[in-house]
């Protein structure tokens, strides 16, 4: 297992100014502000989308600006006080079960990050498996259902507490740890719970960030255990109540026009939806982007 | 990280069942040494084993309901053997083998469109010498990674309506408008298209971190050789990367037929069905909507057991000819 450690991009490489690579380089930039574009535009036109009013969207003239600006469908969606219970949900299951991954994950990469461990492979071996090979949507829906865990969080957090990817990414970065510290540590008197609280963790916090964030924006964009196990509608996170406002709209086995004018009306609804949803990510997102790369780096075992 | 010490378990017994018991009778006593020396550490992986055991492996076992006939409420492993029934019900089931194709078909456009594009696209943005553009391209096309698969699909619902963009422009063209969300023919290349959007920006991340441990040295000796730039990115670039493709391409592999079933179930209805419905969709309204669970499990099974078989022979194959495999 060799961790792909990036090199500080050294930049000036094969400096070469024929007339078919400065071409090469117009077309390529081209090419990428294209792929910016692409990226972009979908979005900006949902936000374009929420702030105009229904006639300009119903007839299709609404595509990168608002038009007929107005924050109706704001206070409509923002009134609606499901939607605000739903909201609370998604931050109360996110920090639950981020919490609760978090110690379960640092716990198994610790101990599978000490080489001299007798059994460490099984250990490792009892995670990797689970990768390739696992039960399947229907015996999980029994598991969960037989334990009674419906209708609770815990069916949210506990069936997806352990990542396995980001189990390898922290396990790496143990590894990375010098060793001599956790020995001299040893040597000082404390325990192996004591070196990893006072010795290992603060010296992770970068990666342990790393990871808080990864665990955290995956829970908070999971709907489909919440979808799969929660039947009461106080209880839904707000992923599960933007898929009731999608399903509505997509669920067309009946395309009559009655119902596309409402599938017109609902478009505002969720796009607003959508909006507020992604707002808390696309606010903090160029802050941890970089954490999140790291994150992947880290984790990029090979061999 | 006041979290972490609620974790520490306070059971003092060391715990041999978490590990695999000693194969040989010699081995047992040093088993005992390191249990009695390292029993702090076992002692951590007792919450996290017990995860796995009850939430990753418990479920492989309950897939035996595949071969029992299951009563929802009752028993999880089922109450009477049906033997192979199950399996023979859907290998006889025209619907499967619907969905079976279909699920073929979405899994082939997936590794041709989506494995490629990121390795492109990272070759494209490994050229980039202004250093504050790459950063900015790179922000840009990571963030759809980040969205819910529900926002996504929101995004493509609004994005392809009859009022949205898409069909802005083709009546700027001249065309009529396409329900696309409503039409067969459509949704593999909005599934496919949409993957895109949300996936290639990422996907470059490993290509790239690849792309900076491959030697300057190698190019400037291919430059010395007379080697064209097209050439150094075809001797030196590719097989620079290359161990990082194989892998990626095994773990694509592995995940073949478990094609987007989330993305899958949020964007497609009854009139899109004959495109749309692949096995764990199929397995899903079987099993959790209509109650036919033991059904659902043989079918899951299969699909799981299909699932390994590819991985492992995916990475025998890799293991062959390039000499190179996750293990």
């Amino acid at each position: 297992m060799t961790v792909v450690a990036p090199r500080k991009s050294r930049r000036p490489r094969r400096p070469q100014s024929t007339r078919g690579y400065r071409v090469f380089q117009s077309v390529n930039t081209i090419v990428l502000i294209g792929v910016v574009v692409l990226t972009v535009f979908p979005l900006v036109n949902i936000v374009a989308r929420s702030f105009s009013g229904e006639i300009f969207i119903r007839s299709g003239q609404v595509n990168l600006i608002p038009k007929g600006f107005n924050l109706t469908t704001y206070h409509r969606v923002m009134s609606d006080s499901m939607f605000w219970t739903n909201y609370r949900n998604t931050v109360i299951y996110t920090l639950v079960a981020t919490a609760i991954s978090m110690v379960l994950t640092t716990c198994y990469a610790y101990v599978l990050s000490k080489r001299h461990l007798r059994g460490r492979t099984a250990l490792a071996g009892i995670a990797l498996f689970t990768l390739f090979f696992n039960g399947g949507l229907i015996p999980n829906y029994v598991l969960v259902s037989g334990l009674g865990l419906r209708n609770s969080i815990w069916a949210i957090v506990l069936p997806n507490a352990i990542n396995v990817f980001n189990l390898l990414v922290m396990k790496s970065f143990f590894e990375s740890l010098p060793e001599e510290l956790e020995e001299a540590a040893a040597v000082d008197g404390l325990n192996t719970y004591q070196i990893l609280l006072r010795i290992v963790l603060p010296l992770s916090k970068a990666v342990i960030a790393t990871m808080l964030l990864f665990y955290a924006v995956s829970f908070w964009n999971s709907w489909f255990s919440a979808f799969l196990y929660l039947d009461r509608s106080e209880l839904f996170p707000v992923t599960v109540y933007l898929r009731n406002l999608i399903a509505g709209a997509t669920g067309g086995s009946d395309v009559t026009t009655a119902s596309e004018t409402a599938l017109q009306i609902a478009a505002n609804i969720q796009a607003v939806t959508i909006v507020l949803t992604v707002l808390p990510i696309m606010l903090v997102y160029p802050f941890i982007q970089r954490y999140f790369v790291s994150g992947v780096m880290l984790g990029a075992v090979k061999g | 990280m006041t979290t972490v010490k609620e974790s520490v378990p306070a059971s003092r017994k060391a715990l041999s069942d978490s590990v695999e018991p000693p194969s040989r009778r010699g081995r047992r006593r040093s088993w005992r040494m390191s249990l009695r020396r390292d029993w702090q550490l076992y002692s951590l992986a007792i919450l996290p084993l017990l995860f796995f055991a009850i939430f990753r492996y418990l479920p492989m076992l309950g897939n035996v309901i595949a071969f029992r006939r299951y009563q929802p409420g009752g028993d999880i492993f089922g109450e009477t053997w049906v033997g192979l029934r199950y399996f023979r019900l859907f290998w006889a089931d025209s619907t499967f083998w619907h969905v079976f194709t279909n699920t073929l078909i979405l899994g082939t456009l997936t590794l041709l469109f989506l494995f490629p594009m990121p390795i492109v696209l990272a070759l494209l943005l490994n050229e980039v010498r202004n250093r504050l553009f790459k950063r900015f391209v790179q922000t840009v096309s990571y963030l759809p990674h980040f969205l819910s698969i529900v926002v996504v699909v929101g995004i493509i619902v609004q994005t392809v309506s009859m009022d949205g963009v898409v069909n802005q422009a083709l009546k700027a063209i001249g065309q009529d408008p396409i329900p696309f969300i409503q039409q067969p023919g459509w949704f593999r290349t909005l599934y496919i298209s949409s993957e895109m959007w949300q996936t290639v920006g990422w996907g470059t991340i490993l290509y790239l971190a690849a792309l900076t441990t491959i030697d300057d040295d190698l190019y400037e000796a291919a430059r010395i050789d007379g080697a064209s730039r097209w050439r150094q990115t075809w001797h030196v670039t590719l097989p620079g990367i290359r161990p990082t493709m194989m892998t990626l391409l095994i773990l694509n592999i592995g995940t073949f037929l478990a094609v987007g079933f989330e993305k899958i179930l949020l964007l497609y209805n009854p009139l899109t069905y004959p495109t749309a419905d692949v096995i764990s969709t199929y397995l899903y309204r079987v099993g959790v909507v209509s109650g036919s669970f033991s059904y659902a499990a043989a079918i899951g099974l299969f699909e799981s057991v299909i699932g390994l078989i590819l991985v492992l022979s995916a990475n025998a194959i890799s293991r062959r000819t390039v000499g190179a495999g996750l293990w």
